[in-house]
């Protein structure tokens, strides 16, 4: 600990902190514009300047606070005269080229500018020429720009160095001509571009789909949990009236830490669009609204009619803990044994160390080495793929990919797409493994793009047979990592909604409805589902999306989208995080465990849910490992298992399009928008 | 006046040829093996003893700043890099250097980097300079010919590496850490301090940076000796300098002399006087178009020398001495000034940036005549605000001519600003 005296009151704070974070640990404002703790110090605002007075008396002039360190004894002074008229000064100056156009700015309200100006600005400019006007940049479909704002903080070129690995903002020009902007006019790549919006300190760079459209003082802000990937990311959804009207990160810094994707940030038009509001039964070839009492009458005499081994379900990605327990609830009650969560068609199974994200997010930034499998973390979790950038720039950080290349923002070292290279690696042939032996903590992403297919479950072994190899696992350490891509599939396989003992497995299922086996079919939001072949068998879809499932389905349920009920998610690493309801369900739509409730009642089945709670309360019984909510469940190290030849076994892309994984994602137009921009930032033609 | 035998630079002016084996003649190269051989204590203690004071405008100690390199080897490379990157308004010294005296600069760079163990050392050429570039290379390759440079350099047994970089023309790339920026392939914008480069500087190794001036009259120094030196001059200004004559007298030049003439002696001896007497002069400029300028009561009696020029609140700079005579109209010079900072800004740190192009929209206004007479306080008000408040020295450099300007021609820039307010009045 390190003693200092701010502006005549004693503290003590942590070694090594910059005099800006003692001053803001000790409860001292000081204002600043270009400073932020997850980017480099640029100290190029000068916003944050004080003065400093140690052995050697006060300092000559003022100094900038986020790029100096505190030393044992600093005496810091943020209220004198001489900081006072910097502040001022340098408030000036930010200010006379900054429009004042307030009023139409997307930024009102939440402008650094805008707040800092009147608690350390003057009433009045003395500049009295003209303002410079800077052209506005195009930079795609998310952020809208309006570059004479820029007050040149350079945190957007910093966080594209820095976060997003991609250099792709930068600034051109020099002195007052300095200007923001993306290399020839192109539109940003990377999936975090996003995160821009938030970190611009005023207007220049905002969201494009949002503009206009609300004030941030109209907005009921509720804090809620993403469902794009199995990141669990911490968001904001800010909403007004029932509709969502934007969502922004939570600071989490075990999971996201400050950021999102930008598929978490532009979804949510997609919640108002597509979407199902009443039930429909299919009717010679055609939907038809019909009411919910027909509905859950046709659906029960289909029930009945059919056999339990005749009766399958599926559970989708996007569908929380409750949802998927009570619709287990029912398949258990009709005796079917054909339930499955893993849509993509991975074998994986197990105790939970066999498929959870074991050394957690927070690991990677402990591991020295890591070994990706099968896996675009780019694309599947691109958080994720952010912490392992962090770690690529330390050097004897070494990367491997075995599967898929694929363009990833950092060097590695390509071990080929043969899944059969894995043997090579855990007898010791491979070249990789010399650097494969120097790591003492290193980590294995293992995606679900390599578990695909009969032998996936195969490969999952061989991987756990590579870890203990390898310095992967070990009594303090626990680098064995499976990534998903869906954030429903944790939580599904922790309630256990797999396949029974004589159960069918997907490809069993699928097949089973294209030749009869299979007469009733219930999706729950499962829409990456192909039934182009199915014979006549009936399928029930319950989502909220008229997406792939509702459109083979035979009778669809209006069920809410995750910001319409309450749920709980576990992400990747098996830390269990509540969804909260941000706005009502749209038209007729029902939670799910009231419409399989509503089942039950009607076929006069042996089980009941009376209410959310009680539902909630039933699954913590039974999983209580679930009740840590927003800890991780922990795993332990995952045990070794005979693996057999893994025969024609090949590597999958699990996420072949970032920006359409989902039914919700699918029917956004900003996302769909986003897809039409090829990989380097230009217009598909 | 400095004696012929007191010179440091004999061909400054090229009289002679650049070449290897006409510098020999004027005794460079000739002990230098022997100079290394005093090994680093010896060059620094020498140099600490000389009172050389960098020659690049700071005036900082020469030997203080090479004591500060690590002492021991920290297993990264450790770099000279040398500034040659001359760009301020009227100086011409580094450029005559390189023209005529490339092989002292390249003495001097063996012998700093023996004495700071760097191991590399990169001279950075201004842009503009490409007649220079070429001498400088010829020369550089003339040198590891003979061995001179390269593996066991002079035969001392030390590996020094010499290599010629050329920037692309930015004032800015003269700051020492946008240099580096610069030499890193990145854009020059100046960097945070601290770290300072002696600790983390070229590809974050251990750096120093000189002015071309500081190192290329070293090895004189070390052969002819430290009191040989700290005997020309005054106490804390020694030895000689060459100072750059320019603007409104009968001979423009450059000239080496001992540190501490007066300023009358010096344009009057070597430049030939001042256009129309001494009485026609109005101000001197007496460092470079950064430092604060002097009335012509101050010229008539100031020394040249670092501590003489800041009692005047001006400074010796890099000794670009820029006269004006009463021809000029001064507002109208030092908004050229503000115009030639607002083009160079970096654009990094917001103090500068704005500052500086605001600054030279009131100095035109000022010099137009459609300023208001209370607009001279804000105009001093704010330069005070761009002054101490930016990374690099840049803002400050673009301050100080505006408050000089202020400090001493107050009374005639309000006569300006009440004469045209009177002749619209009269228009009308």
């Amino acid at each position: 600990m390190t003693k200092i005296v701010i502006d005549g009151e004693n503290f003590e704070v942590e070694d090594g902190l910059s005099v800006i974070q003692a001053c803001e640990e000790s409860g001292v404002e000081i204002p600043r514009f270009c400073y932020h703790e997850r980017l480099s110090v640029a100290g190029n605002c000068r916003m944050c300047l004080v003065d400093v007075e140690d052995a050697r008396g006060m300092s000559p002039k003022p100094v900038a606070s986020c790029a100096i360190p505190v030393s044992e004894g600093l005496i810091i002074h943020t209220k004198t005269e001489r900081v006072k008229n910097a502040r001022e000064g340098i408030m000036e100056f930010l200010l006379i080229n900054h429009p004042l156009d307030c009023p139409i700015c997307d930024q009102g309200g939440e402008c650094d500018l805008q707040d800092q100006s009147v608690a350390y600005g003057h009433g009045a400019s003395r500049y009295e020429q003209d303002k410079r006007s800077v052209e506005n940049k195009d930079m795609g479909p998310f952020i809208k720009t309006e570059m004479t704002r820029c007050i040149h903080c350079t945190r957007c070129v910093r966080f594209s160095t820095e976060v997003t690995g991609i250099n792709e903002i930068g600034a051109i020009g020099r002195g007052r001509d300095m200007e923001i902007t993306t290399y020839l006019n192109k539109a940003v790549t990377s999936e975090l571009s996003g995160n821009v919006i938030d970190l611009c300190p005023v207007g220049a760079l905002t969201s494009k789909p949002y503009a206009f459209s609300a004030r941030p003082w109209e907005l009921k802000q509720i804090e809620s949990i993403d469902v794009m990937d199995a990141v669990g990311s911490n968001i904001r959804i800010d909403t007004k009236g029932n509709k969502v009207m934007r969502v922004l990160p939570r600071i989490n810094e075990d999971v996201n830490e400050e950021w999102i994707s930008d598929k978490t940030r532009f979804f949510w038009d997609g919640l108002s669009l597509q979407r199902i509001d009443k039930p429909y039964l299919k009717e010679n070839g055609k939907f038809k609204k019909v009411s919910w009492e027909k509905a859950i009458s046709v659906l029960s005499e289909k029930l009945k009619d059919s056999k339990p081994n005749e009766i399958a379900s599926i559970s989708g990605d996007l569908s929380s803990i409750e949802s998927i327990y009570s619709l287990k609830k029912l398949m258990n009650s009709l005796g079917s044994q054909n339930t499955e969560c893993r849509q993509d068609g991975s074998r994986i199974s197990g105790s939970r160390e066999r498929w959870l994200f074991n050394s957690k997010f927070s690991g990677i930034d402990d591991s020295d080495g890591c070994l990706l499998i099968g896996t675009n973390p780019r694309f599947e979790a691109a958080l994720i793929n952010s912490r392992i950038l962090r770690k690529s720039k330390e050097s004897n950080y070494s990367i491997g990919l075995l599967g898929k290349e694929n363009e990833l923002n950092y060097g590695y070292d390509f071990l080929g797409d043969d899944p059969n290279t894995i043997k090579d690696i855990i007898n010791g042939s491979h070249p990789f493994c010399s650097k494969l032996e120097s790591m003492k903590k290193p980590i294995m992403i293992v995606g679900q793009g390599a578990l695909v297919g009969n032998h996936g479950e195969d490969f999952l072994n061989l991987s756990i047979k590579l870890a203990n190899k390898y310095n992967f696992l070990s009594s303090d350490w626990n680098g064995f990592n499976v990534l998903h891509s869906a954030a429903a599939r944790p939580g599904a396989m922790e309630i256990g909604f797999l396949p029974g003992p004589e159960g069918k497995n997907l490809d069993q299922i699928i097949e089973g409805c294209n030749s009869g086996s299979i007469s009733t079919l219930f999706l729950l939001g499962a829409d990456e589902v192909c039934l182009s072949d199915k014979s006549d068998c009936f399928v029930i879809y319950q989502g909220h999306h008229g997406d792939n499932g509702a459109h083979q389905a035979d009778l669809i349920l209006p069920s809410p989208s995750f910001n319409e009920q309450n749920g709980l998610y576990m992400n990747t690493e098996g830390r269990v995080q509540e969804s909260v309801r941000a706005t009502f369900p749209l038209g007729e739509a029902l939670e799910d465990w009231k419409i399989i409730s509503m089942i039950a009642e009607k076929m006069k089945l042996d089980f009941k849910i009376n209410n959310f709670d009680e539902l909630r309360e039933e699954i913590f019984t039974l999983f209580p490992d679930l009740l840590e909510i927003d800890n991780c469940i922990e795993g332990g190290n995952p045990k070794e298992l005979m693996a057999e030849e893994i025969k024609e076994h090949i590597f999958y892309n699990s996420v072949e399009n970032f920006w359409l994984t989902n039914s919700i994602a699918r029917s956004s137009k900003i996302l769909c928008d986003r897809n039409e921009f090829s990989s380097n930032g230009v217009f598909k033609i | 006046m400095l004696k012929e035998k007191d010179k440091i630079f004999t061909n400054l002016y090229g009289f002679e040829s650049f070449t290897l084996a006409s510098a020999k003649k004027r005794g460079d190269w000739s002990t230098t093996k022997e100079i290394i051989d005093k090994g680093r204590d010896g060059i620094i203690g020498e140099l600490t003893k000389s009172g050389l004071r960098g020659r690049g405008g700071a005036g900082f100690p020469t030997a203080t700043k090479w004591s500060f390199m690590p002492k021991e080897p920290t297993g990264k490379t450790h770099y000279l890099v040398v500034n040659a990157d001359e760009s301020e308004p009227g100086t011409c010294k580094d450029r005559d250097i390189i023209r005529h005296e490339p092989h002292k600069l390249l003495e001097g760079c063996i012998i700093a980097c023996a004495a700071m163990g760097a191991q590399v050392c990169y001279i950075y050429v201004r842009g503009e300079f490409y007649n220079e570039r070429i001498i400088l290379q010829s020369a550089l390759e003339e040198a590891y010919e003979e061995g001179l440079v390269g593996k066991n350099a002079c035969g001392s047994g030390l590996d020094i590496e010499i290599f010629i970089h050329h920037g692309a023309g930015a004032y800015i790339c003269g700051e020492e850490t946008a240099l580096l920026e610069s030499l890193e392939g990145k854009k020059g914008m100046p960097r945070l301090k601290p770290p300072f480069p002696a600790t983390s500087g070229l590809y974050g190794c251990p750096t120093t940076v000189n002015n071309v001036e500081s190192i290329a009259v070293v090895p004189t120094i070390l052969r002819r000796g430290p009191d040989w030196f700290s005997s020309l001059g005054r106490e804390r200004n020694a030895g000689t300098k060459i100072f750059c004559i320019s603007g409104h007298v009968n001979n423009p030049c450059n000239v080496e002399e001992e540190m501490g003439i007066p300023l009358k002696d010096l344009i009057e001896k070597h430049a030939g006087g001042v256009i129309g007497g001494w009485d026609n002069l109005l101000a001197v400029i007496p460092g470079g178009s950064s430092v604060p300028m002097i009335p012509k009561e101050i010229c008539d009696d100031v020394l040249m020398d670092f501590d003489s020029l800041q009692a005047v609140n001006s400074g010796l700079g890099t000794a670009a001495v820029i006269v004006m005579d009463k021809s000029t109209d001064l507002i109208k010079a030092i908004s050229r000034i503000s115009y030639f900072y607002k083009h160079e800004s970096c654009g990094q740190c917001t103090p500068c940036r704005e500052g500086t192009s605001w600054l030279w929209e009131m100095m035109e206004k000022m010099a137009n005549g459609e300023a208001r007479v209370d607009e001279i306080d804000t105009l001093l008000g704010l330069t005070k605000r761009i002054e101490g408040h930016c990374i690099c020295a840049l803002g400050d450099a673009a301050a100080w001519p505006v408050q000089g300007l202020i400090r001493h021609f107050r009374g005639y820039m309000e006569d300006r600003l009440n004469e045209t307010k009177k002749n619209i009045v009269a228009g009308r």
